[in-house]
């Protein structure tokens, strides 16, 4: 039941969005649907809810971790979208604001689901939603982006399928005792499920569902299509949509580590992790447009997520509390970017300068997430990267540890490069007509939301909290659930 | 496995090679949906132990979504655009021929070498899904034409579901129908950004979509 509704009531939401008629008044359906969606997702906080519907779905400790993030980064996000969708008047945003819950349905989908089947079909739903978003500004390079995103996201999501026609494939010594395709049956049956079928199934997953999440050397979409969509939009993509895939990669590594494969998918986790945060720092040097800069770090952090699994236990626990440090963190920077890239009416550093002078306050908050992404204390993605850092090197990998600090350190010298270059200085022709769109109450009142979660979390990490992500952390390596 | 589903499965193969080939964009589209006919038709001729209510539910789902609803989707997008044919593809159609042949000879090379199940260690199944995906990836890449990319993607998407059938017997029917949904919706979107895209420069090549790039 509580499935149904986590699903349904976004559906509905959606649904609803397509017919109302309004411009102005369509968008307050958004808070109204995450205000509803994050209740049903406080409720699960209170009590897991238990299996249904043949086992297909049910809440573990990975699951309520994505599923959380999601809802929280949409409340935000929702309350942002109320006073976006106003100065965007010229824009119909019947689509927009559709697709925008649509996205939470299939994203809830994904996280509740316990059939890799299932999980696909939420995952190629949350892509196809996504389109309108990337393509809401209806222009030449919009356009291009977009039909990048459906391409290799299309192309990425097939050879996931591929992947799990693998895993059941692998699940043949089964002989049909039991769905092959149901995470609890392939981690009860693991030591019989054959090791080649297998270990093509995690390959292919693991490409598939990489190129969803931009990791490197499929990622070539991501900063056209971050740069190309509404701030917002790439807040949503940065921090929701690609934690999906990566829950994805976790739910096979999960099997990998039931059947004694760990060593093997670790140690492609850590190679394509350590791949994707150099690729991003050879791009992040000299990028002059920020919002690109802030794809680029995206793939940086999916690799740090990448890396963290493949350490082991702590870096498991590490990476897990990174996806959420590192999407809220994207909440602020693309929120805050997004203001900036309007006061400017460009989002290149030809265009944009002393951004401090004509949005001050986004151009704080963006300055801000700027430190805590790059890994300085006290934000949260400091503890997360540094509990990384510490897995790495109680493992004795310290060619990774130095490997990963070294690119670590690359990067933030090319973020500061554009940021510092975009914060301050004189504004380039000051037109007042403009200067006042910089800082509207509700669009930074969203960031700052996100900034002040960042910092919390940095100071101080709830004891449940610590307790679901521990939990989570050893469903991956092998403990039941 | 049947003499007349190993039949399906040589012209399913013949037909992605062909397409390959082609320069027609209205012929690949008309190829392509032939493929998704075959694609719907297989399931009935390899399934001995009788037929399932909810089996034939999906066999006519795949015949009517691939076999019209698609390739009319894609018929809508290009039917405002006066060029019917592929330019020169970056690779020229007889290397994607001999490309494609290649191809076919690893699949089978390949699935010789894979643990594959014992039911399934005669048919042409295996090979013929790895070939088709191959060949769809690599129609993917080598052309400029929007709508050609979506006939790669088709053809791709069409040896997933191959493969697929192997295991079909063991997964529930409801995740096929969400599979096959997800395509559709797939491939109008892609129909609806193809007619963006041919309003906005005046064609439907791929090539003019360079201004992004680092």
């Amino acid at each position: 039941m509580i499935y149904l509704l986590l699903v349904g009531a976004p559906l509905l939401v959606g649904l609803l969005a397509l017919v109302v008629d309004s411009d102005e008044r369509r968008p307050w359906l958004l808070p109204f649907g995450c205000t509803i969606h994050a209740s049903i997702v406080a409720a699960c906080w209170k009590t897991l809810p238990g299996p249904a519907m043949n086992g297909w779905f049910r809440i573990d400790d990975l699951g309520l971790i994505v599923l959380s993030l999601a809802s929280v980064m949409f409340l935000v996000c929702s309350v942002y979208c109320l006073e976006y969708l106003r100065l965007r008047k010229e824009r119909r945003n019947r689509l927009f604001t559709a697709c925008l819950s649509f996205i939470l349905a299939s994203v809830s989908l994904v996280a509740v689901s316990r059939h890799m089947g299932i999980l696909w079909v939420g995952m190629e739903a949350a892509t196809l939603a996504t389109a309108p978003l990337v393509y809401f500004n209806h222009n030449e390079k919009s356009l291009e982006a977009t039909w990048k995103y459906l391409m290799m996201g299309s192309l990425g999501i097939g050879l996931a399928l591929l992947g799990t026609f693998f895993l059941a494939l692998a699940a043949i010594p089964f002989e049909g005792r039991g769905d092959p395709l149901l995470i609890d049956t392939l981690l009860s049956r693991a030591g019989t499920l054959s090791l080649p079928w297998l270990k093509g199934a995690f390959i292919f997953l693991l490409v598939g569902y990489g190129t969803k999440m931009g990791l490197a050397p499929l990622h070539s979409w991501k900063p056209d299509a971050y740069g190309e969509s509404p701030g917002v939009a790439g807040a949503i993509l940065a921090g929701v949509i690609t934690a999906c895939p990566f829950l994805g990669i976790l739910r096979a590594f999960q099997i990998c580590a039931a059947a004694g494969l760990s060593e093997f998918a670790q140690g492609l986790l850590v190679m394509i992790g350590l791949l994707s945060m150099a690729t991003a720092a050879v791009f992040i040097i000299g990028q002059r447009d920020f919002k690109r800069m802030l794809a680029y770090s995206s793939v940086e952090h999916m690799g740090i997520l990448a890396l963290g699994v493949g350490l082991g236990p702590a870096g498991s626990f590490a990476a897990l509390l990174h996806l959420i440090n590192n999407g809220l963190t994207k909440g602020v920077l693309f929120l805050s970017a997004g203001n900036i890239h309007r006061a400017f009416g460009g989002k290149t550093m030809d265009h944009v300068r002393g951004a401090l002078r004509r949005a001050p306050i986004s151009a704080t908050l963006f300055l801000l997430g700027f430190v805590a992404i790059t890994g300085s204390p006290p934000f949260a993605p400091f503890v997360s990267e540094f509990s990384i850092l510490r897995a790495a090197v109680d493992g004795h990998r310290f060619g990774v540890a130095l490997g990963f600090v070294g690119l670590l350190a690359v990067i933030f010298i090319g973020m500061a490069t554009t940021v510092l270059s975009v914060v301050y200085g004189i504004p380039p022709n000051s037109d007042s007509e403009l200067s006042a769109q910089g800082d509207s109450p509700l669009m930074i009142a969203a960031p700052m939301v996100f900034m002040a979660l960042v910092v919390f979390l940095g100071l101080w990490l709830p004891g449940r909290l610590t307790a679901v992500l521990s939990g989570a952390a050893r469903l991956l390596n092998g403990g039941a659930s | 496995m049947g003499q007349l589903s190993q039949l399906l499965l040589a012209f399913i193969v013949f037909l992605s090679l062909y397409l390959l080939g082609s320069s027609s964009l209205t012929g690949c589209i008309k190829i392509v949906a032939l493929q998704g006919m075959c694609l719907g038709v297989l399931p009935l001729t390899v399934r001995a132990e009788g037929f399932h209510p909810q089996g034939l539910l999906l066999a006519a789902g795949m015949f009517i979504l691939k076999g019209f609803a698609i390739p009319w989707v894609l018929l809508y997008a290009i039917r405002e655009v006066k060029i019917r044919r592929e330019m020169e593809p970056m690779i020229g159609y007889i290397p994607s021929l001999l490309i494609g042949a290649a191809l076919i000879g690893v699949s089978f090379a390949l699935a010789e070498r894979l643990p594959v199940p014992a039911g399934l260690r005669t048919s042409l199944l295996i090979p013929v899904s790895l070939a088709t995906v191959m060949m769809g990836m690599l129609m993917m890449i080598s052309r400029f034409k929007a709508v050609s990319q979506v006939i790669g993607y088709l053809v791709f998407e069409n040896g997933v579901y191959l493969f697929g059938l192997a295991i079909a017997y063991q997964v529930p029917w409801i995740i096929e129908m969400g599979v096959l949904l997800d395509v559709f919706v797939a491939v109008f979107v892609m129909g609806i950004i193809i007619n963006h895209i041919a309003r906005a420069f005046d064609s439907i090549s791929t090539e003019k979509l360079t201004r992004l790039s680092d």
